[in-house]
């Protein structure tokens, strides 16, 4: 931390919440609570965002009645890769939920006040990508209207789930998660929103505000059962990030094919999901700072852990990469050959090589602080990860059923027009409820960035 | 519907009831048939079932009411025959009418003048399905693709329902008028002017009745055209000096060396040619004598495929071939050109090996070689000793003669409509318009005759082009009679009241005659009024009339004479071969057919241009790249197809596409071929060139891959040690693995299926049999080229060796494996794939919500996806044809092979109503009952006896991926290999 230190060009660097040691602590409040309220300087270009999210949406929307309507033939799918598109983008959007929690939750718990300019807008990124993963295995079905028979409920059929099933698995896994994350994101968000209402001028504000803040006062004992209640969901949500993310792996592992049966799926898909997270994490970060103008708030020491943690991911999954690949020649099964093969020189390897250049190779800029600290290099590298794990899922998902046990069965697949306009439109389902927060919500912890500015104030000025 | 022009049934004669009682009373369970008339020696009486009861329903009286009862309680079988219009219910249920349970008839479908004897299967009057008729010796219960689906085409809503004149509907009152005109004239001018056209015929009756129309007008012509029939009664001709049909006992021939002859694949003899085949290999696995097949031929088909040892030639060595063996064998001198020194050895090789087998050996040669190739393989049979062991001759099962009359060929008969000696042209069951090669000018010529008649099932491209166009009634749905390919009489009964206002052949011709009101039955039965009652009835349960195959004649085959080579040209050879799916067109508009993959190359929906893989590499030609064949001024534009196995200079061009009034299915696919036939070389022509288009298209083919990955796909044993039994092979399951979950309880039954690799000749029967059990819907190309295909069970091909002349190929059919430890049974969220206590892996549609995790999770991938509704707009006809007994699946379901649990459901309530447990062969699952070759067994694995367990223990028995645990119980027997000619003996 020496040599950040030393650099003038980043006041702050040294604090453990990463901001000027001197910051008032006003400034947060003013910075963030006052957007909602406040919100002309942004009306703009919000609208800008908010319309481009509404027109995407509503590409979603008609992509989804026409799924809906016509059938799941629409999709590329066929009898052979019977998954495709919406498989994928379902883990796709799902790994990328996890950083969400996986920042905000493990480092509460880790006491690394840093988080605190960052947490809030991973959880709702969370929340977010998992409605987006979690719409997706419904609109996959034949027949989506009766989704509801892989849960668990009173029938006069008596019938229930079958557990052994990982597909049945996914469905509480999504759910769970879902419920977690809500929770986690209000429960921490409350004194937020206290403090949004006592800064509220219109009283519809201050309805709003006060009816989410459920009464809040500030009292020490709301903050210490606040405290155990927060702690106690970050404790619950930790471990579902590793359920959830290697659960959804089993949906692959669990099945008899040659490239998806294999051991090292579940860290794998753990790593890789929490890798597509930072990535994204790292996006939305940058956007906002740009966009709030909160280059005091999310700072460059911010961006260069952000940018450390994403290397470090990037190398976890790598090893994935490694592992399943160096695995399956060493098995010295012929059909795992031929399907790792297929992965690295058959029709698709595009999205082997792919994966490899945005999450290996582009990674790689990351040891240079220079890049880390740079936003635009940051945020290219990310956007080549979100990429990169996009075609990571699809050479794992999609390109081993094109190389199926029985040659005779061997066939290509091409996603149709309905499978992009679909998964283009879930952006909008991502971004029409984010641009909402944006304009009502107090996007970072306020009350977190001041305690802990307040608690290192103290503690440096000793 | 009905549209006929019947008499008023109220003026019918009374039934006399009496005698129907009396006779009912006699009768015991009678299987197959069952008519009222029959019983009440009433000829009316067929009349009256024909109109049946609801079209009288509006002048009912009580008198008449009571009537309709009595006839639909007495009309046990009958009732089948008759399709309710308007629905009333039974006030009193008949006896032996139980609403779900199926009435079998015997009857029988022609295909290219042959008949096929099958049983028809009805559900409360509706047939549903078709299986050979076990009773009849070509057939033993065994059945073709094309067979399967003439189901589909009795219900095709596309077939032609009523007559037309000039394009617009007419009625048969007007047929009627037009034909008295025209017999009047005819009267006058002794028939001069008068020219029948028929399709090849084997029909007594319809002989009958040009025979008496010969008396009649004794100056009417006669011609057949039979499209893709070949120049076998030619080459008998040129043999014999006389045309005789030779029929083949493969189950005698130990060695069969093929010349250019797909024996095997599809066409009006296939049946028996695979049956007896088959019993070959199995009397070879049994220990007795060989089982080899010896294949020289230019382009790849079933029988090259199935060969141990195939060469590859091309069309115009063949006659060198032919040569170099007859020298070998003793006739004449070698070819002017020696063969190529490693190919003189093989067949000086297989001559010796031949010789060594007189009698015992057979050597055919196609229907469309050059006639004095098949003349000289007459010969050779002879001095081989084969004749009346391996083979024998009868007289022709299609007849060629009208009493003095020769039938003459089409290109006679455009000689005499162009020189205007054609007054009256009928075209019967024919369409020559599509099929006549271009360079006869048919359709031109045909423009000038006057009076132009043409009766078909479909209102087709002939049709188009004639004045009248009368519909003819379906082999399923009229009475007729024709041969089958041993010569005997198949009768053919209707299953099903006709549906449309159309006429059989022999009705048409009685019309013609001055027949106000032709009865096919009648004209039937006057040709067969020697038997008496009884032989008649037991006719017709059977199906055919006893002890009618044609007897075996004696020739004797003259010395080889060979003609004169055709001079060189250069440029490429181009052979014409009829589509193994949907033959010359005339089965273009059944949706089961254009889906059916092509055995070879798995395409589906289209016709391709098929060359070699060094032609396709010389000119950079890929799969569906479009090409245009040039040969003179004529030209086909197509895509191409690169077919392994094929002679280098020579194009496969397949017929039956290109057509624009086949119907809603069949129309605007592929390309046609006419441009480049001609009458006088209708097979095989020289000297074509090939270019490229430039452009693509798409075709759907349901394999891409022919390769197999691994030699654990295809499994193979030499001889000597296939057969011996193996300590280690699980006869019925491997012992219990462990597993966490709690073992379930064994099944009994446990039903299991063996599928015979060495007996499977690919021939698609039971992908159809099939489809037509289990309403499998059809998708089109498009779905298809998607991977969408919805074939519970599939065929693979597989080749190995050098693509440009491979080693061997091996067909494999695949349906659900029925696995013990079944991976998609773990996968399905919601229970809707489960185990059953009978150790079938079944699927509840209704409860599947489509997640398509089992499909995914399946090793085989049989499971098939419902990704749109397949079945919702089809037509109302086309539902009919659907079996009762199997849901027809909706939207978003998976679906796949049950093992026809519907027939296991069925045998079992059979068998507790009896207190017994099921027997050995009594469920016969669609694909088994089907195969002519009897590669596919079914039963129960737990049953010691049980012929599914015939060669479980020995080294070739294997199940596909049994590496992964799945502990399928569709298990396969292995290929035979046997060693080369000249390594070592055989």
């Amino acid at each position: 931390m020496s040599r950040a230190d030393a650099d003038p060009h980043y006041p702050g660097a040294d604090t453990p919440h990463f901001l000027p040691r001197q910051m008032p602590l006003g400034e947060v409040s003013d910075r963030v609570l006052a957007i909602p309220v406040d919100f002309a300087p942004y009306r703009r270009a919000w609208w800008a965002l908010f319309i481009f999210s509404c027109l995407l949406l509503g590409l979603f929307v008609a992509s989804a009645v026409v799924v809906l309507w016509r059938g799941p033939g629409v999709y590329g799918n066929d009898n052979l890769v019977n998954w495709g598109f919406p498989i994928l983008n379902y883990m796709w959007w799902l790994g990328i939920g996890h950083a969400g929690t996986f920042i905000s939750a493990m480092l509460l718990l880790l006491d690394r006040p840093w988080r605190n300019s960052l947490n809030r807008l991973a959880e709702l990124m969370t929340i977010m990508a998992v409605v987006c993963a979690g719409i997706y295995p419904i609109l996959h079905l034949g027949r989506p209207w009766l989704f509801y028979w892989s849960a668990p409920y009173p029938n006069t059929m008596e019938l229930g789930p079958q557990f052994k099933s990982p597909t049945a698995w996914d469905f509480f896994a999504v759910l769970g998660y879902l419920l977690v994350s809500l929770m986690f994101i209000y429960i921490g968000a409350i004194p937020d929103f206290a403090s949004a209402r006592d800064h509220a001028r219109k009283r519809r504000y201050k309805v709003f505000y006060g009816l989410l803040a459920l009464g809040w006062r500030g009292a020490s004992s709301h903050w210490a059962h606040w405290r155990r209640a927060y702690r106690f969901v970050a404790l619950l949500a930790i471990p579902l990030v590793f359920a959830v993310s290697s659960g959804y792996s089993f949906l692959l592992d669990l099945a008899p094919e040659t490239g998806w049966h294999s051991t090292v799926f579940p860290p794998y898909f753990v790593a890789g999901a929490i890798f597509s997270g930072f990535a994204l994490v790292i996006v939305i970060a940058l956007g906002l700072r740009r966009f709030f103008g909160w280059q005091a708030l999310i700072t460059v020491r911010h961006l260069d852990v952000l940018g450390v943690l994403l290397l470090a991911s990037g190398w976890m999954t790598a090893y994935g990469y490694f592992a399943d690949t160096f695995i399956a020649f060493y098995s010295g099964k012929e059909h795992e050959i031929t399907v790792t093969m297929a992965r690295l020189a058959g029709p698709m390897a595009w999205s082997w090589w792919a994966a490899i250049f945005f999450n290996l190779v582009c990674l790689q800029a990351l040891w240079w602080p220079q890049v880390r600290r740079n936003g635009k290099a940051l945020l290219a590298i990310a956007v080549g990860v979100l990429i990169g794990m996009w075609c990571e899922r699809w050479m794992l998902i999609i390109v081993p059923p094109t190389r199926d046990y029985l040659t005779s069965m061997w066939h290509s697949f091409s996603p149709t027009l309905w499978d992009w306009a679909l998964f283009i439109g879930t952006f909008g389902l991502f971004l029409v409820p984010f641009c909402l927060f944006m304009r009502l919500l107090p996007m970072i912890s306020t009350f977190e960035v001041k305690e802990a500015l307040h608690r290192y104030r103290g503690g440096a000025d000793d | 519907m009905d549209t006929r022009h019947d008499a008023n049934p109220q003026d019918r004669t009374p039934l006399d009831w009496a005698a129907i009682r009396e006779r009912l009373e006699g009768e015991r369970g009678p299987r197959y048939w069952r008519s009222l008339e029959q019983l009440a020696d009433e000829p009316a009486f067929a009349d009256f079932i024909e109109a049946e009861f609801p079209s009288v329903a509006p002048q009912m009286d009580r008198r008449r009411f009571l009537q309709v009862m009595g006839a639909s309680l007495a009309m046990a079988g009958l009732a089948g025959c008759g399709k309710p219009e308007q629905g009333v219910p039974y006030v009193v249920q008949p006896e032996k009418i139980v609403p779900g349970e199926a009435q079998w008839y015997a009857s029988a479908v022609t295909f290219a003048g042959y008949a096929q004897p099958v049983l028809g299967r009805t559900h409360v009057g509706r047939p549903t399905k078709l299986e050979g008729n076990p009773e009849h010796p070509v057939s033993r219960g065994a059945s073709t693709a094309f067979t399967q689906a003439a189901i589909l085409q009795l219900y095709d809503p596309d077939r032609s329902q009523a007559p037309r004149y000039k394009g617009v509907h007419s009625t048969w009152d007007s047929v009627q008028l037009e034909a008295s005109t025209l017999a009047e004239r005819l009267d006058r001018q002794q028939g001069r002017g008068l020219h029948l056209l028929l399709g090849a015929s084997s029909s007594p009756t319809l002989r009958r009745q040009l025979g008496e129309l010969l008396q009649r007008w004794p100056e009417a012509r006669l011609y057949r055209h039979e499209p893709f029939e070949g120049d076998h009664y030619l080459a008998a001709e040129r043999a014999f000096g006389r045309p005789v049909e030779t029929h083949y006992r493969f189950e005698q021939a130990e060695w069969v060396l093929s010349f250019e002859h797909d024996w095997m694949g599809a066409g009006p003899r296939e049946l028996p040619h695979a049956v007896r085949w088959g019993e070959r290999k199995r009397r070879a696995t049994d220990g007795e004598g060989e089982a080899r097949l010896l294949v020289v031929e230019s382009v790849p088909t079933l029988t090259g495929a199935k060969a141990s040892e195939r060469k590859r030639i091309e069309p115009d060595e063949l006659p060198r071939y032919l040569q170099a063996l007859a020298t070998a064998l003793g006739e004449g001198a070698g070819p002017a050109e020696p063969l190529p020194a490693e190919r003189q050895r093989w067949i000086e090789s297989v001559a010796r090996e031949l010789q060594a087998r007189a009698g015992r050996c057979l050597i055919t040669a196609g229907e469309r070689t050059p006639v004095d190739v098949q003349a000289a393989v007459h010969r050779l049979n002879r001095q081989l000793g084969n004749v009346g062991r391996t083979l024998y001759y009868t007289d022709p099962v299609v007849w060629l003669d009208v009493g003095e009359q020769r039938l003459d060929d089409l290109p006679a008969l455009v000689e005499a409509m162009r020189a205007g000696a054609v007054e009256a042209l009928f075209m019967l069951g024919c369409n020559p318009v599509d099929t006549a090669p271009a360079d006869l000018g048919f359709e031109r010529a045909l423009d000038a005759v006057p009076l132009r008649i043409h009766a078909g099932l479909y209102y087709d491209e002939t049709a188009a082009n004639s004045h009248w166009h009368l519909p003819l009634t379906h082999d399923l749905d009229g009475w007729h009679d024709s041969r089958a390919a041993d010569g005997s009489v198949c009768l053919g009964q209707p299953l099903v009241r006709t549906f449309y206002s159309s006429r059989t052949l022999p009705e048409l011709l009685a019309l013609l005659q001055g027949d106000l009101n032709p009865s096919g039955r009648a004209e039937l039965r006057k040709t067969w009024r020697a038997l008496d009652e009884a032989a008649w009835r037991r006719a017709l349960e059977l199906g055919f009339l006893p002890d009618t195959a044609l007897a075996p004649v004696e020739v004797s085959a003259g010395p080889i004479a060979w003609e004169t080579p055709p001079a060189r040209v250069e440029g490429l050879t181009l052979r014409f071969l009829p589509d193994p799916s949907v033959w010359d067109g005339r089965l273009a508009n059944l949706g089961w057919l254009q889906e059916l993959p092509k055995p070879i190359t798995k395409l589906t929906w289209d016709n391709v241009i098929g060359v070699s893989p060094a032609l396709a590499e010389a000119q950079g030609l890929a799969n569906g790249d479009r090409v245009r064949v040039t040969l003179g001024h004529n030209v086909v534009v197509g895509p191409v197809w690169i077919m392994p196995g094929q002679a280098e200079r020579t194009l496969s061009l397949y017929a039956g596409y290109g057509r624009t009034r086949a119907g809603r299915v069949g129309d605007a696919l592929g390309y046609g071929l006419a441009p480049l036939r001609t009458a006088a070389e209708p097979w095989l022509r020289r000297g074509a060139a090939l270019a490229r288009t430039g452009e693509r298209q798409p075709l759907a083919t349901t394999q891409s891959h022919h390769i197999p990955h691994g030699k654990e796909i295809i499994r193979s044993e030499p001889r000597e040690t296939a057969y011996r039994k193996a300590a280690d092979k699980p006869t019925v399951r491997a012992e219990p693995r462990k597993t966490l979950y709690p073992s379930t309880p064994p099944n009994e039954p446990v039903w299991g299926m063996t599928i015979d690799l060495e007996q499977c000749i690919g021939c698609n029967a039971c992908v159809v049999a099939c489809q037509a059990e289990n309403n499998i819907p059809v998708v089109g190309k498009e779905q298809v080229a998607k991977g969408r295909a919805m074939h519970w069970l599939r065929v693979d091909h597989y080749y190995t060796g050098d693509p440009a002349e491979p080693e061997s190929s091996a067909f494999q059919p695949v349906p659900c494996m029925h696995c013990e430890q079944a991976p998609c049974e773990v996968g399905c969220p919601v229970n809707a794939t489960v185990h059953g206590p009978d150790g079938l892996n079944e699927q509840i549609y209704n409860r599947c919500i489509g997640t398509r995790t089992c499909a995914s999770y399946c090793p085989y991938k049989v499971r098939r996806f419902n990704w749109f509704d397949w079945t919702g707009d089809d037509e109302p006809s086309i539902q009919h044809q659907r079996n009762p007994n199997v849901t027809v699946r909706s939207r978003g379901v998976m679906e796949k092979c049950t093992y026809c649990v519907q027939r296991i459901t069925e045998a079992g309530i059979a068998a507790r109503i009896e207190d017994r447990p099921v027997a050995d062969g009594e469920v016969q699952t669609a694909c088994q009952q089907a195969c002519p070759t009897q590669a596919i067994v079914f039963g129960d694995l737990s049953d010691p006896g049980a012929r599914v367990l015939k060669g479980r223990d020995t080294r070739r028995h294997y199940a596909l991926l049994e590496e992964l645990g799945t502990q399928p119980k569709t298990t396969y027997l292995g290929l035979v290999e046997l060693p080369k000619i000249g390594e070592g003996k055989a």
